[in-house]
């Protein structure tokens, strides 16, 4: 077997084993139970959440920007990567590409579980006003979705083209399929042509709109009077954030796909020694803007700001404020600075801590803001002084992370994680043997 | 050579076609301006009409300067409530030194709107400034602001700003995103969180009642947000709002900024003089929502703050029957 057709081989897609069937059926339970609560949630409206008058918005809302913010890693790896020159992200684009994918189509879901009249959806387009933030995301999030797919397809061309010669036989089905997506990649010089300057324009356009969707989520909060979202600081804080989530799910689902199909040889510990730097960069700069953002406002002290700050250092909401920061964001650029902290398993660890953290992060830039308004919460039962989301609230996010997995799962079962051409093109193995070969 | 005549002949034609193009657009707009121009001194000679200004003086006007108003003439029937009642600007004062958390607006309010959540739509505050000052109470409604932070943030155009200073919500366009609640500083909007159940609390019938933002809550819908509406449907049959008539103790006067006059009910006031007399001042001035209700400061109190305790409930704000 020569090195074109065990290249071939190793990165074509992989059947389910058994642990992934059962994966995938455990998602699909999730997915149904959720989406048996929206339901409900449908019919009774949100009183069945634990959202109230002062807590008006909750983990839908938290869980939506934790969607944003990781659907940045298609702008951060692939694009910057990408302009960089750095040419070791080859193995890591692919799945940088579908986590961008999976996780904005799910911000945009999330976003409209959160709306009480969903069935006036239409209204967001026949009555738009330009003015409302909203509107920005309205815009932002469909355009986001439009170039992470182009982002994630025109590199896979020449890949389909590969697969439908490489399942031509063992599955006609299959290969009719990836014949069709395609679209009749020959490799000529033509079409190489096209293909490098519309990837060359895509990944030049997703970092402003990148920047742009992190930022108007951003401004979601912060064009509000509310202490502790009333900050100037607040689109870089959010950027830097998206920074540091996204490539923590990148390592986090790197480790697993590498694990699951093998790919130890194409994925190694230099690819993983480099993207712990990587992640290193993001928590930094993330952590300066956390200190801009949490610590010269407690110099100053405003009234307002002092108790919101004091709830999150030693109030109610410490504990959780602490484990997100020194947990999620101080102990890894640690374990980082370390060379064996950025060995794969070290590396997945790390970046599950990131990815939890950085969820739990959102719960806390959302919620105590809302209970600490100008006024005191007066004249409301005891239970709208708090939050903590319903049963109703955790099935339909679990369902809808899980539904982000599912999206995962089968991209990663029908597409070539790695870019086989790209990589044959790289060891310098593609044409002369393949033809030798004929 | 015969080719290049042809050729270089197409291309002075085009180009000719694309010069005459740019000078007829150009001067067609040259007219136009220049007409505009001359416009005042062309007509002078034409007859003149005579017409009363607003302060009684009689001027001389051109009669092609007159346009007619069409909108006055069939007004009633055209009323939009988007534009709000033409030539008024209601304004509100609450005179803090008068409040004793007697919670008589709040009941009427309730009963006004027919309210059938947890959280009223007009709250009595408990405030003190720091450990030192005195303590008060501070009724609170929808300020009304000129510059309303939830009318900017407003996605649909739900919630509008009027010419007559009413911040209303039009709950049939309404998304229910809450984007308004978490803009407004003085959490003055609410949420039906669940169907408001008016029928069944109030045993009202709500059949055929078609929603207008002018009386809010008359019916509530689910999943859409609630304000304090500054009572339009009494304001049209020349009444006060719900919470003005109620108070025993004439803490709010309601009026309209333009004729400069507020009313408690028992005693009308010049607006401004109330305000320069007592020191009136808006809350929160510094957050530039330009609000519509001011306060006089809480001085000179009849009545001790400590009598207004027993009626104050930190946990309830709306009375269920039963």
């Amino acid at each position: 077997m020569n090195a074109y057709n065990s290249l071939v081989k190793d990165l074509a897609p992989k059947k389910f084993n058994k642990p992934s069937i059962i994966w995938v059926l455990f998602l699909l339970i999730i997915i149904g139970a959720g989406l048996i609560a929206y339901i409900d949630q449908l019919i009774k409206g949100q009183e069945v959440t634990n959202m109230r008058d002062y807590a008006l918005w909750g983990i839908y809302i938290s869980n939506f920007v934790f969607f944003v913010a990781t659907s940045f890693v298609g702008s951060v790896t692939v694009a910057i990567l990408r302009l960089t020159n750095n040419e070791w992200r080859t193995p890591l684009v692919r799945i940088a590409e579908i986590i961008s994918v999976a996780c904005i189509i799910m911000a945009g879901i999330t976003i409209m579980i959160d709306m009480a009249r969903p069935d006036r959806l239409l209204n967001l387009f026949i009555h738009a006003r330009l003015q409302s933030p909203i509107t920005w995301d309205v815009i932002i999030i469909p355009t986001y979705i439009v170039i992470s797919l182009l982002l994630l397809y025109f590199p896979l061309l020449p890949d389909l083209a590969i697969l439908k010669k490489y399942y031509a036989k063992t599955s006609p089905k299959l290969s009719k399929w990836y014949g069709k997506l395609s679209l009749n990649w020959k490799g000529s010089k033509a079409q190489k042509a096209i293909q490098t300057k519309s990837i060359k324009v895509i990944a030049i356009m997703i970092i402003p709109v990148g920047l742009l969707l992190q930022t108007i989520d951003a401004w979601l909060f912060s064009t509000t009077y509310r202490i502790g979202w009333d900050s100037t600081n607040f689109a870089p804080y959010f950027i830097s954030g998206a920074f540091v989530a996204g490539v923590g799910a990148l390592v986090t689902v790197i480790y697993i796909v590498r694990k699951v199909n093998k790919l130890e040889k194409y994925i190694t510990d230099f690819h993983f020694d480099k993207l712990g730097k990587f992640l290193a960069l993001a928590c930094l700069t993330y952590l300066f803007f956390n200190i801009n953002e949490y610590l010269i406002p407690a110099f100053t002290a405003k009234k307002g700001e002092a108790v919101h700050l004091k709830t999150l250092f030693t109030g109610l909401y410490a504990t959780l404020f602490w484990i997100v920061t020194i947990g999620g964001l101080v102990l890894p650029i640690i374990m980082l600075l370390f060379k064996r902290g950025r060995k794969p398993l070290p590396m997945f660890i790390i970046g599950v801590v990131v990815v939890i953290g950085s969820w739990w992060k959102r719960y806390i830039i959302v919620t105590p803001t809302l209970l600490h308004p100008f006024l005191p919460i007066d004249g409301v039962p005891e239970s709208w002084h708090h939050y903590f989301p319903s049963l109703h609230e955790w099935l339909i996010t679990f369902a809808t992370l899980a539904m982000a997995f599912l999206i995962i799962t089968l991209l990663v079962r029908y597409l070539p994680v790695i870019p086989i051409q790209r990589t044959a093109d790289e060891q310098k193995i593609s044409v002369s043997e393949k033809k030798s070969e004929s | 050579m015969k080719n290049n005549k042809t050729n270089s002949r197409r291309k002075f034609l085009d180009k000719g076609l694309k010069l005459g193009l740019v000078t007829a657009i150009g001067g067609i707009g040259l007219s136009k301006i220049t007409s505009k121009l001359n416009a005042t001194t062309e007509n002078s000679s034409e007859d003149k009409i005579e017409l009363m200004t607003t302060d009684g003086t009689l001027v001389q006007v051109d009669s092609t300067e007159v346009i007619v108003e069409k909108k006055s003439q069939d007004h009633d029937k055209k009323y939009n409530v988007r534009e709000g009642m033409p030539n008024r600007k209601f304004v509100m004062v609450v005179d803090l030194a008068k409040c004793k958390n007697a919670l008589k607006c709040q009941i009427a309010c309730n009963k006004g709107h027919y309210i059938t959540g947890d959280n009223a739509w007009m709250k009595v505050y408990e405030m003190q400034e720091s450990k030192e000052t005195a303590p008060y109470w501070m009724p609170m409604t929808c300020q009304h602001c000129d510059q309303p932070a939830c009318v900017t943030v407003c996605p649909v155009d739900a919630t509008f700003k009027r010419r007559d200073g009413l911040v209303l919500i039009d709950n049939e366009r309404c998304i229910g995103c809450r984007f308004c609640m978490a803009a407004c500083p003085y959490s003055t909007r609410v949420f039906n969180w669940g169907e408001p159940g008016q029928e069944i609390t109030l045993n009202m019938n709500m059949e055929g009642h078609i929603p207008s933002p002018e009386h809010a809550g008359m019916p509530s819908i689910k999943g859409t947000v609630d304000k304090c509406d500054f009572c339009p449907h009494m304001i049209d049959k020349n009444k006060l709002p719900h919470c003005v008539t109620a108070c025993p103790n004439g803490v709010f006067y309601f009026g309209d900024k333009y004729e400069d006059t507020v009313t408690n009910g028992e005693e009308t006031l010049r607006f401004k003089k109330l305000l320069k007399d007592k020191a009136g001042y808006r809350f929160m001035e510094g957050l530039g929502t330009e609000p519509s209700v001011y306060y006089l400061p809480p001085v000179d109190r009849l009545v001790d703050f400590e009598d207004g305790l027993d009626k104050y409930n930190k946990y309830q704000s709306v009375e269920k029957p039963e």
